[in-house]
């Protein structure tokens, strides 16, 4: 449970005490009865209207990765719905607290969209189709059982009697919702898993979308904003005599005693005046802060005493000390940022009454949250409406920091609404970046080249402990050990070793951490899939053959492994100067293997020729955005493989824009070709798993084409220069 | 004080003469389809057509530009969504969140109309947008789909 859910359950009490009675959270009723007569909402999933027209409601936001369409096409199919006349809609949170909850959370993280809702949006499609079945047998006085539905057409057979489901709406919402509830199978499915065209291309092909940065209201002023460089810093002073006497501009202010803000009519105005505000800072504790000195806390845990356990099973010392061949390394990963598109921004306005905020964001719930505290508020008077976010991979889930500030921001002029845009240096300089560890391998091999002891030890940072310490388990964060677990549906751990042993020791970065797309994932299976390859090495052994032997007890992993290495022709002869790498991986309930063909010229240029990826997610419920997000995901976890790093000194983070903080582009990226192998009877995500295969896949063929380990992301800092 | 030509409408400006030609559309003119990505050019997400060439609408004041020369934003790139490259885009289902689509599409068509059949090597020198969705494959797929329509129309 996070921070901001705890903050809105708390918050959803106390706003709704007084008319909900015993309000049990974490209990909903999803197909509950429409509340008020006459509208055409059949449940809070579904609403028919008198022309047909189904609008489905998604609490889920969708940031690109397509579970807009994919969470339509489930509730479509129960409903037996008409797909060309499904359009959707996002309720608010604020309607989320009035109705108890009714649609669950609204976080859309973890590549939970889909797979976090599928069984009550499923069961809510399923209900309102009963519903409208009982409206029309009880219109024809027949029973129920002899109605059929079909692309919102229900029929009588016998009496030859047809209606819609817009002609029933209004009937079926009257209608008691049914308590037995029985799902289709999947393989009978005609609107889920099936490689339908998403709901929402069309805006974005003329300019007509609307994304959180193009919202604009009469009246509207817009604000820009400067925050401390260094992390706990604070304004000390400013002098905004220059700023203020500037066109456009309405006030200057600060905000939380770390931020400067300029209001003006335009955003440009305000950011120009912005920078004519000389601000001095008092620094605080972080001032000295660099990358150096965060290198060097870590380094110092990969030796300390103390550690948390992830994973331990047998005696890892022991293991090691017997070994025929011990091999050791060291990895480290560093600070990335999300670098969304559309930087962070919110619109907000305040009166004594009511507050509001549009903004894109992945958790509306938490957005509201953020937003009551800084309104000095109650919830019922306050809500958020959802807009478009122009990318999102976690910076929109793990802080609403520029929701805060666009409330205190707005409260400085009560009824006017203000936009706060960020400028791209303050999102970079002010993200929530990838955390930055280290991971210490020892490996113990016997004399035929087996592996009998894994240690893993990670040093550094820790979300929880940035983002939501209350969160930590006896101050131990399980997220660190992500696909590192001897168990668990979300990830495990995929080789069968006897003496085990990963531990963390946290060392915090003092630059705010975040959950970015893939998470710890994205190092951690660098660190092992790398090191898998490296004791595949010493052992003399293929780096396919060498982690088959370990997977015998881990079928679904071994099949995705299975498939990339039959699909890229692994131990086939490649194009002259290519090579290839293999990894592996389980997060967010997936499993998921890549090869990737590479090679390095003698300047050491590497070239990416082909990813083969596979991708078990259990159930496909739209195998063309399956595919997008696989390759989309390559296009994310390469970019930071080859460029992907925040750096720090005095203070402050070195990289502000696109120009010093570079990423993937169209001539660097490879050909993707992407197998997803469903096998069923699970739910697993899709928005995120293949990143973590990406990086060692390349590294692994990095090894295999130049005979250099490179152990230290992102690759620009390694010369591959033949020597 | 400024006067522009877009979307074959005439503009009246009145705005700081160094204002970026980015936010006159934005803020001035209120075409929102033109994105704010990064504001040096480094992102591609503000492209628009000047006189036909693809400009990064961030990096140029707009004293800059005179009432003679045509501005094509991504409103007006065809009335009704029926530019090959719009309709390869929606073939493909390029976009993911879409923020960059605008750019992308802008100096998609830019290219085009320049080279009919873009080679891979063409498409690599003249796509250097940005998307961090990843949806570089769909977009070069889209742009010879476009190719190959145009062709055949």
């Amino acid at each position: 449970m996070t921070i901001a859910q705890n903050l809105s359950r708390r918050g959803f009490l106390a706003g709704t005490a007084a008319t909900s009675g015993g309000l049990t959270f974490g209990f909903h009723i999803p197909f509950a009865v429409a509340q008020t007569a006459n509208q055409p909402e059949i449940n809070a999933w579904v609403v028919v209207k008198p022309d047909d027209t189904v609008v489905i409601r998604i609490a889920r936001i969708d940031m690109g990765q397509g579970s807009l369409t994919g969470l339509a096409q489930l509730v479509a199919e129960e409903l037996d719905a008409d797909w060309s006349k499904v359009t959707t809609e996002y309720p608010t949170p604020g309607q989320n607290v009035a109705r108890k909850r009714i649609w669950g959370d609204f976080q859309t993280a973890g590549s939970r969209g889909i797979r976090g809702s599928e069984d009550y949006v499923r069961k809510g499609g399923a209900a309102a189709r009963l519903m409208l079945m009982q409206a029309a047998a009880d219109e024809w006085k027949v029973p129920v059982a002899e109605v059929k539905t079909s692309k919102g057409v229900i029929t009588h057979a016998a009496s030859n009697r047809s209606t819609t489901y817009g002609k029933m709406a209004l009937a079926a919402a009257k209608i008691e919702a049914p308590k037995d509830i029985k799902l289709k199978d999947p393989k009978d499915w005609t609107i889920a898993g099936k490689p339908l065209k998403r709901l929402d291309t069309a805006p974005k092909l003329n300019g007509a979308q609307v994304y959180s940065i193009d919202f604009t209201m009469p009246g509207m002023l817009n604000a820009a904003i400067k925050e401390t460089p260094v992390p706990g810093g604070k304004v000390k002073s400013i002098d905004a005599a220059k700023a203020e006497k500037m066109p456009g501009v309405k006030k200057v202010l600060t905000v939380d005693g770390n931020a400067v803000v300029v209001i003006a009519d335009t955003w440009y105005r305000a950011k120009t005046a912005l920078e004519a505000v000389e601000i001095v800072w008092d620094e605080g504790a972080n001032a000295n802060a660099s990358s150096a000195s965060i290198a060097a806390m870590l380094k110092e845990g990969l030796d300390a005493k103390e550690a948390f356990v992830g994973n331990k099973s047998g005696d890892v010392a022991a293991a090691i000390a017997g070994a025929a061949k011990k091999i050791e390394a060291v990895y480290a990963y560093p600070h990335q940022s999300h670098m969304t598109m559309e930087p962070m921004n919110a619109t907000a306005q305040w009166t004594a009454d009511k507050c509001m905020v549009w903004t894109g964001t992945q958790n509306a719930e938490a957005a509201l949250a953020t937003a009551v505290p800084a309104s000095g508020l109650t919830i019922d008077k306050c809500d958020v409406i959802r807009l478009n976010p122009g990318g999102a991979f976690g910076r929109r889930s793990s802080s609403h920091d520029f929701v805060r500030q666009a409330v205190l921001v707005a409260k400085e002029m009560p009824g006017t609404p203000i936009k706060l845009i960020w400028s791209r240096e303050q999102d970079t300089t002010h993200g929530t970046y990838h955390p930055t560890t280290q991971c210490k391998l020892t490996g113990a091999l016997d004399d035929k080249g087996n592996v009998v002891g894994l240690h893993m030890r990670i040093s550094g940072q820790s979300i929880l402990a940035g983002l939501r310490p209350e969160a930590l388990v006896e101050g131990r964060d399980p997220g660190t050990f992500q696909g590192l677990n001897a168990q668990g549906p979300e990830g495990q751990f995929g080789y069968d070793i006897p003496n085990v042993l990963v531990d963390h020791a946290m060392r915090n970065s003092p630059f705010r951490p975040g959950f970015w797309r893939g998470v710890n994932n994205n190092q951690n299976a660098i660190y092992l899939e790398c090191f898998m390859d490296e004791m595949a090495h010493a052992a003399g052994q293929d780096p396919l053959e060498f982690r088959r032997k370990m997977m015998a007890k881990f079928p679904k992993h071994l099949a995705v492994l299975n498939t990339v290495a039959e699909k890229s022709g692994w131990g086939t002869p490649t194009a002259p100067g290519v090579y290839r790498g293999i990894s592996q991986h389980m997060g967010y309930g997936s499993y998921v293997a890549a090869v990737a063909e590479v090679s390095v010229s003698d300047k050491g240029e590497v070239k990416i020729h082909r990813i083969v990826a596979a991708t078990d997610c259990g159930h496909v419920v739209n195998p063309q955005q399956v595919a997008a997000q696989i390759e989309g995901s390559f296009a994310y976890g390469l970019s930071a493989l080859l460029y992907g790093e925040m750096t720090a000194k005095n203070g402050r983070m070195e990289q502000e824009n696109f120009d010093t903080y570079e990423v993937m582009k169209m001539a660097e990226m490879p050909p993707v070709e992407s197998y997803p192998v469903p096998s069923g009877g699970f739910w697993g995500g899709v928005g995120e798993p293949t990143i973590f295969v990406a990086a060692p896949a390349v590294l692994n063929a990095i090894f295999a084409a130049t005979g250099k380990r490179v152990r230290s992301i992102p690759l620009k800092n390694t010369d591959l220069r033949k020597a | 004080m400024a006067r522009l030509t877009i979307n074959g409408k005439t503009h009246d400006i009145n705005v700081e003469a160094d204002t970026p030609l980015l936010w006159v559309i934005r803020e001035q003119v209120g075409l929102t389809g033109t994105k704010y990505g990064c504001g040096v050019a480094a992102c591609g997400a503000c492209t628009v057509h000047v006189d036909g060439v693809p400009t990064r609408s961030c990096s140029l004041p707009v004293s800059s530009f005179t009432e003679a020369q045509k501005i094509v934003t991504i409103e007006g790139l065809s009335p009704d969504v029926t530019h090959p490259i719009q309709k390869a885009w929606a073939e493909l289902d390029v976009p993911q969140c879409g923020y960059c689509q605008s750019g992308q599409i802008m100096a998609a068509a830019a290219l085009i109309a320049t080279k009919p059949n873009p080679t891979d090597a063409d498409i690599n020198a003249e796509m250097t947008n940005i998307c961090r969705c990843g949806t570089y494959n769909r977009i070069r797929a889209a742009i010879k789909l476009a190719a190959s329509n145009t062709k055949r129309g």
